[in-house]
């Protein structure tokens, strides 16, 4: 994780406070482009490793690198802090317009009046608040203020943007709505970014990287399909939703219906996006049924796929049977199914889910290749 | 009634007239509380954006004395300033008592835990993040301190009201570190005090009228202030 193409990152970093560690990470960066998603329990530690990476707190040990070279003196971390932004959990606007708020950063670090005119109104435009420049800050929606807050941030035009929750408390529709336009800016302007959420979905959608922290450590950190389909514990397991997440690329998709190709195999969903786009399909455990001989006449299910039984554990009231059919599936199944249908290691088996059990999560458009 | 009357109708008269005496007590008046306002200003606001800002061990014991002083009485100033600055006392050297840089002093003393003890609880009441906010837009430590203030704008202002009024109206420190002589020291409380003494009720209300009008007009413009360009 400490590749030297690395933009920002904490080597050995410990952060206590009131003697009490709230960080440990021997290693964390961020690569040009990147976009890494930070997920966990509250008071895990994600806000105090996105300020850590601001230099905005005080470390007990370990170094902070911006590109490779130290920041060790007041005067490093002020500059390494004009190279990046940070959005906070709360929009934190100023008592002043909107486009003072937007303008706010870019006078601090000195921007020439013209040129932050120009850029106040494209950042303005961009998130859709041209409309509402004058107006001032204190009455805003809880939507307007987010969006505000994002365009504070990235009018600096950033090398890193680092996000704690900026969807937290909005309804879908705004959280929808935001998120779209903050993923189509990153995307656009190659930023790098961390992003803090409790959305699992959203960590896929967005990020190239997903690491889950707790403790005040990162418990497990990989490409999102792993992170999310092989949990390290069950810990990590609880975050990511225990779902499983197959990457595909649409082949076909026509009135809302997609077909989309996974590991060589047509799945069958509904969904919104085009042939050629790369997807997430997401099925949850409880929407794959277990059969011993093929449904496909008997059933709905748009699909059905042979499968190998390849593991088996008990989650709860449920066991968890783990699949193979060309692509890793997990269902639950009762005890009683169990029994019925004699499961066990090895055994062949059909798995079969309808078209409308899955979730389809498209992948950001030109996403970098991903770092191990 | 007829006292109150005839009062009212001399101070109107005095007003009107531009009353060369009484234009010398008003002026002194206001250029006295002003300096005093000013120097509590820049020494209150800087001291009370310290000590709301920095965390040290008894800062809880300095605020106590910080909204200790908010209330301390002018008399008691005015003992301190006069025993300092008496012929023999350790600054009686500057000869500036009876002087009106003795009242600039006195009141600079009352109004500035007033502007200090506003100023802390002003500070404090910002979100405590927008510290973190501020240095992650790229703020200096100077640059962040102004945003601050710029931030709390409103509730200082309302401190330098509170200051101002403060020092305007108080008459105990005056009278004692300015001896209330005519032409020299005399200020509209002082010489209300006087007037109203000598049985001069006339002349007392006139004082009294131009002292309320005074206060209410640098309220009124310092409200302007506050108000001003707030975007709606």
């Amino acid at each position: 994780m400490t590749a030297p193409a690395c933009i920002v990152e904490l080597s050995g970093v410990r952060v206590e406070r009131g003697g009490v560690r709230v960080l440990d990470v021997p290693a964390f960066g961020i690569a040009e482009r990147e976009i890494v998603a930070l997920l966990g329990p509250n008071g895990a530690g994600k806000t105090s490793l996105l300020l850590s990476l601001m230099a905005l707190l005080p470390r007990a040990a370990g170094r902070l690198l911006w590109r490779g070279a130290e920041v060790a003196t007041a005067r490093d971390a002020l500059a390494a802090r004009r190279r990046m932004a940070m959005i906070l959990q709360e929009p934190l606007l100023f008592d002043d317009t909107v486009e003072g708020n937007v303008a706010s950063g870019l006078r601090l670090r000195g921007v020439r009046r013209a040129e932050a005119r120009e850029r106040v109104a494209a950042a303005l435009a961009r998130l859709g608040l041209g409309a509402i420049a004058r107006r001032s800050a204190r009455a805003l929606s809880a939507g307007e203020a987010r969006r505000v807050s994002i365009a504070r941030a990235l009018v600096l035009e950033p090398e890193v943007v680092l996000l704690d929750e900026p969807f937290a408390n909005l309804d879908a529709r705004t959280r929808e709505a935001i998120t779209d336009g903050l993923e189509r800016t990153l995307r656009e302007t190659g930023t790098a970014a961390v992003l803090v959420t409790h959305d699992p979905a959203e960590a896929l959608r967005l990020s190239d990287r997903i690491a889950v922290m707790s403790g005040g450590a990162i418990v497990q950190a990989g490409p999102p399909a792993e992170v999310v389909n092989e949990p390290a514990s069950e810990l990590v397991a609880s975050y990511v939703g225990m779902e499983t997440v197959l990457e595909g690329v649409v082949v076909r998709s026509a009135g809302g219906e997609l077909v989309a190709s996974v590991a060589g195999r047509d799945v069958h969903a509904l969904g919104a996006a085009s042939a050629g786009e790369a997807v997430y399909c997401c099925i949850r455990p409880e929407h794959v049924l277990v059969e011993s001989v093929d449904p496909s006449g008997s059933s709905s299910a748009r699909n059905v796929f042979p499968a190998r039984v390849t593991a088996i554990s008990p989650a709860g009231p449920y066991l968890k049977v783990k699949l193979d059919c060309g692509f890793p599936l997990v269902a639950s199944v009762t005890g009683e199914s169990f029994a019925a249908l004699r499961l066990a290691r090895g055994r062949e088996v059909f798995a079969s889910f309808k078209a409308t059990a899955i979730h389809v999560i498209r992948k950001g458009e030109a996403a970098p290749a991903r770092r191990g | 009634m007829d006292l109150i009357v005839e009062g009212v109708r001399k101070a109107v008269e005095l007003v009107v007239t531009l009353d060369p005496e009484v234009l010398g007590i008003t002026s002194l008046s206001l250029a006295v509380s002003a300096s005093a306002t000013l120097i509590s200003v820049v020494v209150g606001v800087t001291a009370g954006t310290a000590i709301a800002l920095a965390s040290f061990p008894g800062k809880r014991l300095v605020a106590t004395f910080v909204n200790t002083g908010m209330g301390l009485p002018p008399v008691v100033v005015g003992l301190f300033v006069s025993m300092l600055l008496w012929r023999n006392g350790p600054l009686g050297g500057l000869g500036i008592l009876y002087t009106p840089t003795a009242i600039v002093i006195a009141q600079a003393v009352i109004a500035t835990p007033i502007v200090t003890g506003i100023t802390i609880g002003a500070i404090q009441g910002l979100p405590p993040s927008l510290r973190l906010q501020i240095l992650a837009l790229g703020a200096t430590r100077r640059q962040l301190l102004w945003m601050l203030v710029r931030e709390a704008r409103l509730p200082l202002l309302a401190g330098v009201m509170a200051g101002f009024g403060g020092v305007i109206s108080e008459v105990g420190a005056s009278i004692m570190v300015g001896g209330n002589i005519r032409g020299q020291t005399r200020v509209l409380t002082t010489a209300t005090v006087m007037e109203t003494g000598r049985g001069n009720f006339d002349v007392a209300i006139a004082l009294s009228l131009i002292l309320l009008s005074l206060t209410l007009g640098v309220n009124a413009a310092l409200t302007l202030v506050q108000q001003r360009r707030r975007p709606r």
